[in-house]
This record gives structure tokens, sequence and C-alpha cells, in this order.
């Protein structure tokens, strides 16, 4: 599904990914740990296509298209979806009013019909109240005035309406009580499925114990040093990203 | 009857931002062949009065006169259309405890220029609101003179959008001459290209005119570096007893809200119309009758879109 291969990017002329490579098959869970500064967010950023993020060598396949070749909204549409660490506030944009545009301006690119109001209203909710997230809060601006934890499920909310075929969440773990911890947890797993692949990036190994990853990764000074199974995350909990990645 | 034009000078003030040149050279154009003509006018309760203002070419000095009678609740729509240079002078009287809501649609297209001036006198206990959408021609301007009297409350919305090489401008100049009352400005004007948009806001509160609540905003978003934003808020404040609140802004759409969007799947364009419209929408939210609200959004609405398009 996704064949990330010698991924060279730099940030201000700085390198901070060195040659990674990784590969996902459909339906796995994917979680990459490392140390502050060893480029997670960077790979996220990449990946979606955020300005300023300049990749200088390697390719990067998803589902079988070149995806550095695509706009961030082209990636969005062919099925990527990128959690933030620290969701943007839009202020005088609903929750609804953005979502409806982001789900039917996907579906338009894809070739599908648009979805109907009544439709879409009846969707938006019913996954807001899986999540935890009281659906009046979808009238208000996108984010403003939101908690962390609220925030962090409207992320999940908009995934589980969204349906991405690979969702990237960056640290959204973070910053998280153990009851949003375990509504994101349950957004996440929801998602799962034999088509859908998701690539989790995180400080902590909290989070695995509600999404149960197939492999873990060790970033450090952008590459992948290390790669295991789930029990990569608990020597690394126990002994240390300094130990475990030497 | 005609209001004479006289071609300021880049050192009045009040001019200094605008297209000049293009009055200058306008001050050679005939006579309009289909001028409206000059008239004075009157509101009574419950009434509404559309006004058109229209020429197909030339020039076009044009003076009115509306007055809204005491404890009279009315509408005033003008929309300004058509080519030419279209100079209306117009002058609105709301009688003591009446309520006037007011729309001014300059939307004109092309080359046409505007100079609208108007003197508004806001009577003892009277209420008037007006909401401006200015964004057509060559030069839109609009000029608001507003006297406010005892217990008076004025609200302005405006919304100012430029964009190829257009020069659109509101100069307000809202004079407080009595006590107990409050005015609330609220200007959100966009840029493009090489448009420039001006907004001149002058507060004058009189010797005397204690415990007024003045209020002014105004932000501006420049959708390219070739687009100019001025503002200049102006307070003269001549009692002690008052509250006086001003703030300006300028800036660029927020690249941070544009990325999150594409990574959800919104195209550059949508996101940065869907952006720009809300950054509009607190100068119109205020419109109190919901179907001229709706007209309103949809006119800036669609002008928007066209800005970001090119932007």
């Amino acid at each position: 599904m996704l064949e990330i291969k010698n991924l060279h990017a730099t940030v201000d002329g700085k390198e901070i990914l060195k040659g990674l490579s990784l590969s996902i098959k459909p339906g796995e869970v994917h979680a990459i740990m490392g140390p502050n500064g060893a480029g997670k967010s960077t790979l996220g950023y990449t990946l979606a296509g955020r300005d300023g993020y300049e990749v200088t060598e390697g390719a990067v396949e998803f589902l079988g298209q070149d995806l550095l070749a695509l706009e961030p909204h082209e990636r969005a549409a062919a099925g990527l979806f990128l959690g933030l660490q620290y969701p943007v506030e839009i202020p005088g944009v609903s929750n609804l009013t953005f979502l409806r545009t982001a789900l039917n301006a996907q579906r338009k690119l894809r070739g599908e019909e648009e979805v109907s109001s009544a439709d879409f209203l009846r969707l938006v909710r019913e996954k807001a109240k899986e999540l935890g997230l009281d659906p009046e809060m979808l009238k208000r601006p996108v984010n403003v005035g939101f908690s962390g934890g609220e925030k962090k499920r409207n992320e999940m909310v908009q995934m589980a309406v969204l349906q991405p075929r690979l969702a990237i969440l960056d640290e959204t773990d973070s910053g998280l009580d153990i009851d949003a911890l375990k509504v994101v947890a349950q957004g996440i797993n929801a998602l799962r499925g034999p088509d859908r692949a998701i690539l989790l990036i995180t400080h902590y190994q909290r989070l695995l114990d509600y999404v149960v990853p197939d492999h873990v990764h060790v970033l450090a000074a952008g590459r992948i040093v290390k790669s295991g199974d789930k029990s990569l995350a608990l020597e690394l909990e126990r002994e240390g990203y300094a130990t475990v990645a030497a | 009857m005609s209001a004479p034009f006289t071609l300021p000078s880049k050192r009045d003030e009040a001019w200094r931002y605008s297209d000049l040149k293009a009055l200058e050279a306008a001050m050679m154009l005939p006579d309009a062949a289909d001028a409206p003509v000059s008239e004075a006018l009157s509101l009574r309760d419950g009434e509404t009065l559309a006004l058109p203002l229209a020429i197909t070419g030339g020039r076009a000095d044009v003076t009115r006169s509306v007055a809204v009678a005491p404890d009279a609740t009315a509408v005033l729509d003008e929309r300004y259309s058509g080519g030419g240079w279209l100079n209306p002078q117009v002058s609105l009287h709301i009688g003591a405890g009446a309520t006037l809501a007011h729309h001014i649609d300059q939307s004109r297209a092309g080359d046409a220029l505007t100079t609208a001036r108007y003197d508004v006198e806001v009577g003892p206990g009277a209420t008037y609101r007006v909401h401006i959408l200015n964004a057509g021609g060559q030069l839109g301007r609009v000029e608001l003179d507003v006297r406010i009297h005892e217990g008076a409350s004025v609200e302005l919305g405006g919304v100012l959008l430029a964009s190829e090489a257009r020069t659109i401008e509101l100069v307000t100049r809202f004079h407080h001459i009595a006590p107990d009352a409050t005015s609330r400005q609220t200007v959100r004007s966009v840029a493009a290209d090489k448009g420039t948009v001006t907004y001149l806001g002058k507060i004058i509160i009189s010797e005397g005119s204690q415990r007024i609540d003045a209020e002014q905003s105004s932000k501006a978003l420049l959708l390219a570096r070739t687009a100019t934003a001025n503002a200049k808020p102006e307070l003269e404040i001549y009692a002690n007893e008052v509250k006086c609140a001003h703030g300006a802004t300028v800036g660029e759409l927020d690249k941070q809200a544009l990325f999150y969007m594409a990574t959800r799947g919104v195209e550059p364009a949508e996101a940065k119309a869907l952006l720009t419209e809300a950054f509009v929408a607190d100068a119109i939210e205020p419109i109190a009758d919901d179907a001229r609200r709706e007209a309103f959004a949809e006119a800036a609405t669609g002008r928007l879109r066209a800005m970001v398009r090119g932007a």
C-alpha cells in the first residue's frame, strides 16, 4: 500500500530525513517511535505534502501512484489522512461546512457522486456520538475553543467520516487523559480493516496498549534504525531510546 | 440640480490613497444622457425604498435627500450599477426615535467610477444601521459623514473588495455631537492582484458628549504581495467620560489552515474561498433581515471566489 524508499527530505535547507525506507501492506498497523528531533513529524508532513518539506531523494508509492507527484488535496482524495499533533483552529468555518466540503471534494476528485446534506448530517452525527463528541460542537468553528481532548476527538470524527485508506496519526495521543486516549484508540481501531492501514507516530508506548501494532519501528536521526513486533515498544519503554537505538 | 465636483489633491488626507488620475481623466467626460433625476424623498413607518443608481456612461452628479419620519422603522436599499462616473451626494435625515436599515451595494463593473458621499443626521434616540458592499469599478469610493445626536445608535458594516487594479475606499467621519450614544464600525477588506483597499475612519467626540461608546474594528486581508491595504483610524475626543476602542490589522491567509484543509481533501481555491468568506462574515452577520443578509453574503461570496481563483 505504501512503499517509502530511501526518502531524504529537508526543511529550511536542513536535512531531517536521511534515507528512510518503510513498507506498509493493507490491513497492517505500524508504529514509528523515536526521540524528539528524530524526524517523526517531518515524515508525516512530507508524506502529506506540506510546503517547505522538500524531498531531495527517494520515492514514495501509495496504492500504485507516485505520491510525491500529487498535490496535498489530491493525496487526501487518494486515501491519505494525516492526523495532526496540533489540529488547526479555523475561525468562521463550521466543522460541518469544513467536513462536508472535504468529503465532497474528495468524492468529486475520485469521480463519485456528492453526498446529500441529509445523508452527510446523519453520518457525521452518528460518528460524533460514537466518538464522544457533542454533535452540537459540529456547528461551531473548526477547533475554535475546543480543549486538547476535543480537538483530538474531532480529528477522529473527521477520519471516521472520510474513511481514508491510510491514516498517519502524528502524536495523536499526546496530551490526552486516559478517557480521551481510549476514545482515540477506539477511533483508530474502528478504522482497522483488511483494505486499510494505519501508521502511528508516537513518542510513548501508552497508545499501543489500546491499539496493538503489527510492526514497531525506531526512528532516529532521520532513518529507521530498528524494526520489530509490539515487544519492541515495551523494550523501548523499559530501556530508553538511547540504548535500543544504539 | 447637481453637486459640483472639485478635483481634490493628494495633500488632502481623505484623498491621499485615492485614484486621482482616473478622476482627473473623468472630469472631461460629457454629462450622462440617462442621469437619474435629483429628488427629495421621505419614508414613513414600515416603508421600504429601493433606489437603483445607474448610468450607461458619461458623468452624472446626483443629489438626493431622504427623510425618515420620527419613530418610523424603514429600509433603504441602494444599488449602484452601470458604467461611467457616478457622483451622488445623498442626505439622510433620520428623525427622533426612528430606525433606518440602509444597504449599499456598489458592485459596478469594469472601469466605472463611483464617488458617493453621504451626509447622515441621526436624530435623538434614533438607530441607523448601514451595511456596505463596496467592490466594483476602477474607483469605488463611499464617504459617510454621520452626525450622532443624544441617545442614538449607529452600526456600520463594511466589506471592501478590490481585485485587478481597483481602488476601493471607505471614508467615515462619525461625529458624536451629544451624550449617551453608541457607534460601532466593522470593516473587512480583501485585496488581490494590484487592488487597493482603503479605510479611513475618524471619530470625533465633541465637548460635553459624555458616556459615548464608540468602537471601530478594521481588518484587511491581502491575497497577493502586489495588493495594498491602507487603514487609518483617527480619534478626536473632547469629552472625558467616553469609551473608545479601535483596532486595525493587515494580514495574509493562514497557511496552516490552508494546509490543514488540504490534508482533508479541500482544493486550494475552495479553501481560500472558505477562509475569505469567514473573514468578511463579521461585517455581514449583524444584518438583521435574513433575506438581505443572505443576498449580501452571496454577492460578497461571488466576488471573493473570483478573486481567490486569480490569487
